[in-house]
């Protein structure tokens, strides 16, 4: 995304600084992306397809709930549906990232977009709260997908290659959960955050029997009226400043 | 579904990962959203977190766990000592991943 004349994007600070912000939950992605691979190994899918599977889809939930489907034969249009219900939480997401995209072109857009993964969108919106273009978010961004990309990629491959060898009954796919864990602690605030998040919880456990991982969707739209009704009934200071630039 | 079903699947997934990402991205115009919604959206990572979270350490099966022999609570439990303690992500992760194998493998819980 950088000019002919200004210097090479991953020569920017800021570039660094998104690398190191991801580099600490890496370690989770990395676990995630193993048990992944394994789960894709076991399907019977085949590793060539697998293989293409996670290049191209590059979301693991949606991968995990469409494999058994495409291996049991399903129609297909029951395997997109499937894949973009449990995608939905990207579309609210997409609503935050425009006001940070919308000056690009629609084909850098789609590119940028593509790999909005959910901690991506996490550690941004941490570092940049303000939604406006700056120009050491792309620098951010795009250091922060270099270790994203790789993190989930190589050890999904490790896990295709190696499949029932690699011991998941220990249960260190738990680290996946456990970097979700950390990274909703860094973002818990004020009290308005805290509330949201208990509301999220017990949203998403509430209604954990419905189908299609749409509890997900639930809770953000939950957690949403529940953090607007606590900034309503409380006073101003407490939260950032949110400035609309557009 | 043969292979190239398969793969025609696949590439309809990818679509749909770049359709979802991407959905408010893709209009030239800005879509009307309403303000409200806007202010709203900041509650939105952290409720996503807490959404895939909950029920990952909490239940079993669509069930609050009903044992104390879970090797989950307790790697949960460390690893919120951990944070609160340090705030470090990592350290986070290895502790509590530490705990869980340790559980898992040394008392089969």
């Amino acid at each position: 995304m950088s000019s002919r004349s200004a210097p090479p994007i991953w020569r920017h600070p800021e570039f660094r600084n998104g690398a190191r912000d991801m580099v600490g939950v890496s370690l989770g992605i990395a676990a995630w992306g193993l048990v992944t691979g394994v789960a894709m190994a076991k399907s019977g899918l085949g590793i060539p397809l697998a293989v293409l599977m996670s290049l191209l889809v590059f979301a693991g939930s949606a991968q995990l709930a469409a494999l058994p489907l495409i291996v049991a034969g399903a129609p297909i249009w029951m395997v997109w549906a499937i894949a973009l219900c449990v995608n939905l939480r990207f579309v609210i997401f997409s609503a935050a990232w425009r006001p940070y995209f919308a000056h690009f072109k629609r084909w850098q857009r789609m590119v940028l977009g593509y790999f909005t993964a959910d901690l991506n969108y996490v550690v941004f919106m941490k570092r940049f709260p303000r939604p406006r273009p700056e120009p050491e978010q792309m620098p951010y961004f795009w250091g922060g997908v270099a270790v994203n990309w790789p993190s989930w990629q190589l050890p999904t491959m490790i896990g295709l290659a190696l499949g029932d060898s690699i011991p998941t009954e220990w249960g260190f796919g738990f680290a996946g959960i456990l970097a979700l864990l950390g990274l909703l602690y860094s973002l818990l605030s004020d009290r308005a955050s805290w509330f949201a998040a208990a509301v999220a919880s017990g949203a998403a456990i509430a209604t954990v029997a419905l189908p299609l991982k749409l509890n997900v969707v639930v809770a953000i739209a939950s957690a949403i009226v529940a953090g607007l009704l606590i900034d309503h009934v409380t006073p101003r200071e407490a939260k950032p400043v949110v400035e609309d630039a557009t | 579904m043969t292979g190239w079903e398969a793969a025609a699947a696949i590439v309809g997934l990818a679509v749909i990962t770049l359709g979802t990402r991407g959905f408010f991205l893709y209009p030239d115009r800005d879509l009307p959203l309403p303000e409200w919604l806007k202010q709203g959206l900041r509650y939105a990572p952290l409720a996503a977190l807490a959404a895939v979270i909950a029920p990952e350490v909490l239940m079993q099966q669509g069930h609050f766990i009903a044992t104390a022999k879970d090797a989950r609570l307790y790697a949960t439990a460390a690893a919120t000592a951990y944070f609160f303690w340090r705030r470090g992500i990592l350290g986070t992760i290895i502790t509590g991943t530490a705990v869980m194998v340790a559980l898992r493998v040394g008392l089969g819980w």
